[in-house]
Parts: structure tokens; sequence; C-alpha cells
């Protein structure tokens, strides 16, 4: 009985995940345009796809999307945890605040900072009312630096969950080591460089894996803030797998995009799972 | 015992702390900071959709509205147009609702049964897919997108509402049956064993023993779901047609569309209704959400 | 009593309380320098709290505290002159046992050289020299206990407290540990306080035992003290396994009585008068069974419900009154149950309270 209510997961498990992934790598060898089609051509697509402008720039974008977004939404997040587990009044409200960008869609993040950071009205429009007639913060309209105000808007709706996360890890220490650290006269901060962050170590890598996996997928928020422009400029692997498959009908190109996507996951994941279980079967 | 001691010299009671020290100042003031920043964007969008147009055009995004006109959200939410019909957004939230109350069910019934499954029946291969599951979760939309395609054209859903509803079902299940999975097995084992000396099946257990003791998780679940169906863009916009478009991709379609003048108070107004579910969910469930969403991230 | 009658922890009217809640109330305390003070009391009871406060872990909300002398109410911890052992051992677990052991140290600025004399020594006097290069994932419960206490060691403290340090550890290692932490203290000579709610490791580690309870000090006594004379009833109650025998009843012509039991209390030092409603105890090993019991100040016939063979002596569960009555006796007597013993009890061995202030009469 119980095969048989799982019938269900394991559909989509074999089916689905396991099936649709291979299935996809399968047809990336081929030269499907608007349909599959069987009709073998090697690494043809792949070599299309490295020598693609657009996917390089996606590329590009992801990385610095991707190290910057990492970086700040660890660094920002850790600290305001940290602010937050000092026996603060109104820490559920300060809280409450930082997280409920979270529960938003990333389209309307992406609308919201779109029209924040328009420069005719926004930002920089205030800015020079007050004065400083030259001051330039276009983000969206700047080729160079559009990605950045891409992760302004990523990181005001993820870093939330970051820091309750890392909260969540700052409260499960053992109270008796920070006992311990006072009466030992270790300051503070000292405390929580040498002795709480290596502690919680595990905390930190399944946020990494979990933003990292996260910055895989940007989609929607580039979607809605910049249409991945001005021109290419901000566009984004997942942006580009959906551009080539659905909107310009070519599918095995498609395809490669994402089995390079896949790639680029299971580089991260392979060896955080092989940490993960591989520990937990030594213990 | 020491006699009663008549005069205390020196140091005596709590350590005199000063409400304004520096360390208060820098803290407080800090998060203040951080909690005006993350305020703003909220603070700018209602401002905005509470405005005229021209009084947008010649100010300031962050002043108070002069005037306070409710024109925009009637405009956003019955006439605004997307490109295809200029009937506003209503029509995307009923679509929303629709695909929305159908998939939340769909999903929590299905990874409810799979979690009790592993949790409590631990069938052989159980693990095998199950961790296939959970790597799934991390595998890119990207890859599964056209693979699904074919899948919902081979049983004729493609392009329909259950369509999408099964869409979201297979892309929820991973953390949805982790959530679950988790929470049976932090069941006492006992009460499992013993319904089952007592006779009862699969189905007789998971009715009438789990699913009374279960309604927290579900609430969980429920919150997990719903902000999470509702905010999704890339499934609604892959698997439906445009008459049932759910809310954001509607609510896209609005704003960034290239014909006509930008009215950006519509916009902001339409963008507010759009996250209003989601936000009103996650302030009245509080600490649920947090819950569902430390759950579903930590172990995922 | 050891120590020198110099006082090294001192507790003036010392109050704490959380929001609303009392948690210590008007204490005061004095522990002299050299000695081994316990803690004593059911969870709840303030013990830990009160040890925090030592510490300066927690701040108080009245009174003071003084170690050797000095004014330490507003002090933070790390400068009282005290070391600290905790329950959960409190281990730096990235850092190997030299590190946990000199982390502090180091922190204070304290010579290298010195902080390798200091942590050697400690490490000699809990022999724990082939563990320092080792992470504490890597030891024993046992061992992580011998570095915590390593890491108090190398401060060079008047002060040792311990907050229920033995807890986490199995009964035979806690046995151990137990003899090797009063070896210790014999050693070194310094005032020690330790919170427990295990009354065998305080009766057998402590120079006086504080019992509290509702964030009071019950009695402040010697072990022996506490466990023949105790100051009240729930002094009585609490300390010793199984319970001491209690009967109510009332003392009328020098004699105790109630129901079937009529004691002449000739024999029994009072320290107050008694009047009216009392309460009588005896410990189980004081109740004589057999020949023993002829002559004794009052005798009776009572009936072995349940047999509890330890090995080295033996309960035997009888009903006085109504009401449960233990006797031990030796492991080597041969008692089943329903069988007849002849008892008797002397009142020079009994303890009685008041039954309204529950106080020692």
């Amino acid at each position: 009985m119980a095969k048989i209510a799982a019938i269900p997961m394991i559909l989509t498990a074999l089916c689905v995940f396991v099936g649709g992934t291979l299935w996809t790598v399968v047809y990336s060898f081929t030269s499907s345009k608007l349909l599959p089609k069987a009709k073998w051509v090697g690494l043809d697509q792949y070599e299309r796809l490295w020598n693609t402008n657009r996917w390089i720039v996606s590329i590009e974008n992801l990385m610095i999307y991707g190290i910057c977004s990492l970086v700040f939404s660890l660094v920002i997040g850790f600290v305001l945890a940290a602010l937050l587990d000092q026996k603060i009044r109104f820490e559920n409200t300060f809280r409450t605040i930082i997280l409920y960008p979270f529960a938003l869609s990333f389209i309307v993040t992406g609308l919201v900072w779109q029209w924040i950071l328009n420069p005719d009205f926004g930002v920089q429009n205030i800015v020079r009312s007050l004065g400083w007639a030259s001051f330039e913060f276009d983000p969206l309209y700047n080729q160079d630096i559009v990605i950045y105000g891409i992760l302004i808007a990523g990181l005001w709706q993820g870093t939330g969950l970051i820091m309750v996360l890392m909260l969540a890890g700052l409260r499960g220490i053992d109270q008796e080591i920070w006992k311990a650290a006072r009466v030992d006269g270790i300051p503070t901060w000292k405390t929580y460089i040498f002795i709480v962050i290596p502690m919680m170590r595990p905390v930190f890598i399944t946020t990494l894996v979990l933003i990292a996996s996260g910055i895989v997928r940007v989609f929607d928020l580039v979607v809605a803030q910049t249409s991945g422009g001005p021109g290419i400029a901000s566009e984004v692997p997942a942006k580009y797998v959906y551009d080539t498959m659905f909107l310009r009908q070519n599918l095995a190109q498609g395809f490669a995009a994402s089995t390079m996507m896949l790639l680029a996951v299971a580089i991260v994941i392979i060896p955080w799972a092989y940490l993960e279980f591989g520990s937990r079967k030594r213990d | 015992m020491t006699e009663a001691i008549a005069g205390f010299e020196g140091a005596h009671g709590p350590k005199p702390r000063r409400t304004f020290s520096r360390r208060n100042i820098f803290l407080y003031g800090t998060l203040i900071m951080v909690a005006l920043y993350y305020m703003l964007p909220l603070y700018v969008m209602i401002v905005t959709s509470l405005k005229g147009m021209p009084e947008i055009r010649l100010g300031n995004i962050f002043a108070p509205p002069v005037e306070i006109t409710f024109e925009p959200w009637v405009k956003a939410w019955a006439e605004a147009c997307t490109g295809l019909n200029c009937d506003g957004l209503s029509r995307g939230f009923w679509n929303s609702v629709r695909i929305t109350i159908p998939s939340v069910i769909v999903s929590i019934a299905i990874a409810s049964v799979n979690g009790y499954a592993l949790a409590n029946w631990r069938f052989k291969g159980a693990n095998v897919f199950f961790t296939i599951l959970i790597f799934g979760a991390f595998i890119p939309y990207q890859v599964m997108l056209y693979p699904i395609v074919i899948l919902l054209r081979e049983i004729g859903l493609y392009g329909t509402l259950w369509g999408l509803v099964i869409v979201h079902s297979i892309f929820g299940m991973p953390i949805l049956t982790l959530l679950f999975r988790n929470y049976f097995t932090s069941l006492p084992e006992e009460l499992f064993k013993a319904a089952r000396v007592d006779g009862a099946g699969f189905w007789g257990i998971y009715f009438q023993i789990m699913l009374p003791m279960s309604l927290p998780i579900f609430v969980v679940a429920m919150i997990l779901q719903v902000t999470g169906i509702w905010n999704d863009f890339l499934f609604g916009v892959v698997y439906t047609k445009p008459d049932i478009y759910p809310m954001t991709v509607q609510l896209n379609n609005i704003v960034n569309s290239v014909q006509g003048v930008k009215e950006y108070n519509v916009n902001m107004a339409a963008t507010i209704l759009t996250g209003l579910v989601p936000l009103v969910i996650y302030f009245v469930s509080g600490r649920l959400f947090v819950r569902g969403i430390a759950a579903g991230a930590v172990k995922g | 009593m050891s120590g020198n009658g110099v006082t090294s922890v001192e507790i003036k009217n010392l109050d704490l309380s959380f929001g609303a809640v009392d948690v210590l109330k008007g204490l005061n305390l004095s522990v002299n320098e050299g000695e081994f003070l316990v803690l004593l009391g059911s969870s709840g009871c303030g013990k830990s709290t009160l040890l925090n406060c030592i510490a300066g872990l927690l701040d108080v909300t009245g009174g003071q505290v003084f170690i050797k002398g000095r004014n330490v109410t507003w002090a933070e911890p790390s400068e009282r002159g005290i070391g600290m052992v905790f329950q959960s051992y409190a281990l730096y677990p990235q850092m190997s046992v030299e590190g946990n052991m000199s982390f502090g140290l180091k922190n204070a600025r304290v010579p290298k050289t010195e902080i390798k004399e200091r942590v050697a020594r400690a490490a000699d006097i809990l022999q724990i020299e082939p563990l320092l290069k080792r992470k504490p994932s890597a030891l024993s419960g046992g061992q992580r206990q011998r570095v915590a206490i390593g890491r108090a060691l190398v401060r060079d403290v008047d002060v040792f407290l311990f907050d229920e340090p033995l807890s986490n550890l199995d009964a035979k290692l806690r046995a151990d540990l137990r003899v090797e932490l009063k070896q210790l203290h014999d050693r070194l000579d310094n005032t020690m306080i330790y919170v427990t709610h295990d009354q065998v490791e305080a009766m057998t580690l402590a120079d006086r035992i504080a019992i509290m309870k509702d964030g009071i000090i019950q009695q402040l006594a010697s072990p022996g003290e506490i466990y023949s004379r105790p100051a009240n009833l729930y002094v009585a109650d609490f300390i010793g396994s199984p319970a001491m025998n209690l009967q109510q009843g009332k003392v009328e012509n020098g004699r105790f009585l109630a129901g079937e039991i009529s004691i002449p209390l000739d024999s029994y030092s009072f320290e107050r008068e008694a009047k009216g409603e009392v309460w009588f105890g005896i410990r189980p090993e004081h109740v004589l069974v057999g020949e023993e019991a002829a002559g004794a100040d009052f005798e009776l016939t009572v009936k072995a419900e349940v047999v509890e063979p330890l090995g080295s002596d033996t309960l035997v569960l009888t009903s006085v009154n109504g009401k449960r009555f233990w006797l031990r006796i030796s492991g080597q007597s041969k008692v089943a149950s329903g069988d007849s013993l002849h008892a008797g009890v002397n009142a020079a061995d009994a303890s009685l309270f008041d039954a309204g202030d529950e106080e020692r009469l």
C-alpha cells in the first residue's frame, strides 16, 4: 500500500527529475528547432553556445551577480543576525521588517526597484534636486552597472532569509560557550570570530548551497526589472534558455544552455552532498 | 551566617547601565537604518500608487501624496491593459486564485502521503526515490521545462489550468515531502506501532492518527505553498495560455508593455495588489512563516 | 571544617528577579577560604542562578558580592578571579585542548612562556598531557570535563565554580571524577563552589552543603549535620534515599502519639518546646530490627510488604499507621515479603518538626 501511495513520488523522481534531465541532456546533441528531433549533431550546439555573445554576457553577469550576492548576503545576513542576537528590544519587529521582502515575488521586487532606480523620478532625480546636479546613478540604463542594479533588488529580497537562518544558527550555539568566553575575558567580537563562526560552519555551508542554487535560477527578477536590457547587458543564463526555447524556437540550443546550467549546479552540489553525507556516515 | 548588613558600602544592586550607551546607540541606530531601508520600497509603492500622474511627474518619489487619489487602484484592478485586453489585474487575480487553491491542495495531499510513507512504512527503495527527489530540488528548472511540456502535451493538459496544477505539485514535492517526512519522523513511533497492533492499515493510520496530530505542519506547508505558487512566474508563463495567466505574469505584462504612456501610479497600485496576498499571509502567520522557510531551507 | 576562617566569597542580601519572578530573595552566604561548598537543591531552586551571580554572568537585582574582600558586584566575570566549569563542558570545539586552555590567557596578553608553563602544569595535574593536541570532538566525556577543569585551572584563580559538572557523564565515570575532584581540592586547597542536584555528590564532596529551595537557603551545614540534624521538614525529606520515615502526630506528656505508636521522647534533645501537631521522622537505617530492637524506646511489629535486596544492604517496605515505613537492614539478613519483623525506634536518633512552620524542634 505504501508503495502505491508513493506512486506520484516515484513517477516524479523517475520520469521528471531523472528522465527529464537525461532527455534534455540527450537532445542537446541534436539539431532540434521548433520540435525535438533526434538528428544528431554532436557538440555543435555547445560550440555555437560558447560563440554566442549573448550567452557569454549571461555567464559574466551570473558570475558577478553570484559572487557579489554570495558575499554580501552572507556578510549582511550574519551581521544583522548577530545584531538581533544581542538581546534587543523589538527583536520581532526588526525581524519582521527585514524578512518581509522575502514573501514578495521577484516580479514585484523587480518592478519596485525599477521604479526606485528610475533616473528621471527615483534616487538619481532626488539627489540632483538636492543640489548635486551632476550626480549619476542610473544602473538600469547603464550597460556597465546594470547587473548591480539587479543585485540591489536581489539582496533586498533575499537577505532576510539568510539573516533568519543565521539567527537560528546563533541561537543553536550552547549558551555556556558564551559564558565560558566571558569568564575567560574574551571580547564579544573575538568570541564571534574565533569561536562562534567556526562553530557555525554547517549553517554557513547550507546557506551557501541555498544561495548558490538560487543564483542559478535568477530569471523573473531580470525579466521584471530590465527585460535583459539595456540591449543584452543584463541577460542571465536562465533567461537565455527560456528565450531560446520558447521565443526563438531553437530548442536544442536551449537544451545545451540548460545542460551547462545543470553542470554548474552539479559542481556546487556534489562536493557539498559528499561532505554532508560522507561525514554523517563517519560519525 | 552574616549579620544583617546595615549600610551598603560601594557597589551594590544591578550594574548601572545607561540607556544611551555608545553600544546601544550603535546597535539600535544600525537596526533602525536597516529597517528603514527595508521599508522604503513598500513605502514608495504605497505613496506612488496614491498620487496622480501630474504630481508624480513634478515631484519626488519619496514625498507623501499631496492629494490622495484611489483612481490608480481602480484602474489597476479593472482597466489596465496588458496588450491583449484591457480589463485590469482582476482577471489575473482570479486566475491566480483558481491556480493556487487546487495546486496547494493537491501538492500538500501528495507530499503529506509521501512523507508519511517515507517516515513510517519505509518500503524497499524508498530512500533511493527520496534522495533523487531531494537532489531534484537543486536541478535548475530550465533543464526540466521542455520535457514537462512534452509530458503535459501527451496527457492533453498542456496550456490548461490542471497542467499547471500538476507542475506545481511536482516542483513543490521535494521540499514538502521533506517537511512532512521530518515531521512524521519526529512523532513517537510507538504511536504508529500501537495503531498497527490494533489492526489499522495504511490509510486508517494516516487519516485517524497522523492527520489529527499534524495540523501545525499542514499550516506551515500551506503558507509555504500559497506564497510560493502565488509568486510563481516561470511556470505560469511557460505552461499556461494568456487567458489563464496568473497575476504575476499579467502584472509584468501591464508594467512592462511598451505601448502607451507609462502610468507609474497604476503600475505601483498593480504591484501592491499582486504582492498583497503573500504579504497578508506573512504578517498574519508570523512565526509559522519563519518556521516554514527555515524547515524548507536548512534541510533542503 | 577545612580552611582557616578567612572569608573567600561573601554574598550580602542578594536579590535576583527575572521580571516579576523572584529567583533569589535576600540571600546571605559566606564561604571560607579553601572551603568546598556545595549548593544542593532540586531544579528551579535557584542554585545555578546563585552561582551565575557569583560568576558575574547574571546582573544582580539587589545586594552585593565580595570575593576575597573585594566588592565585585559590578565587575566583569573575567575580573573576579574565578574559574568556571560548565555542565556541557563548553569547550571551544574548533580549538585543540591546548588552544582551549590558553585562549583566555593569550587574550589577557600573558607572556607566551608563562602560558606554556601554566598549561603544562594544569595538564600535569589533570593528567591530560597526551591529549593536548587533540580537538574536543576526539575526547571522551570524562576527558572533556578534565579539559574544562584545566581551562579554569590555568587562570590561576582563587575560586572555582562548578555548575553541575558531572551530570552529563554516566554513573561510573561520575563516581571516578568525583574522587578526582576531591583529590584536586585537597591538592590545590582553593575555594570551590559546586552546584549539583545529586545528593551523593554533595555528601561526598562538600565541607559544607547549602540546601536551597525557592531561592532561599534552607540549611547550611556539614554533610553529617545535615544528615543527622536536618533543620526543617524539607531538608529531612530531601536528603536520604529512601527518604526519612515521617509520621504526623502530637506530643503529649513527653510522648509522641500517632495512631498505633507512642514513643517516649526523654532521650530526644529539643531545640525548642514542642506544641500541638508535630512530625516525627526517623531514617530507615535508624530503625532497629530483630534482636537489636529489644530495649528500644518504642517497639513494634511490622509486616514486610516489599523486599528490595541491594546487595550491601536490603530495603524493606512496611507500613505504620497506613503510611509507608522503610527499614534498611543488613544485606545478609533473609527476609521475605509477608514476614513479620520486630522493630524498635530510639527517640535519640529521630528528628522532630513543628507541623506548622516545619522547623526542627
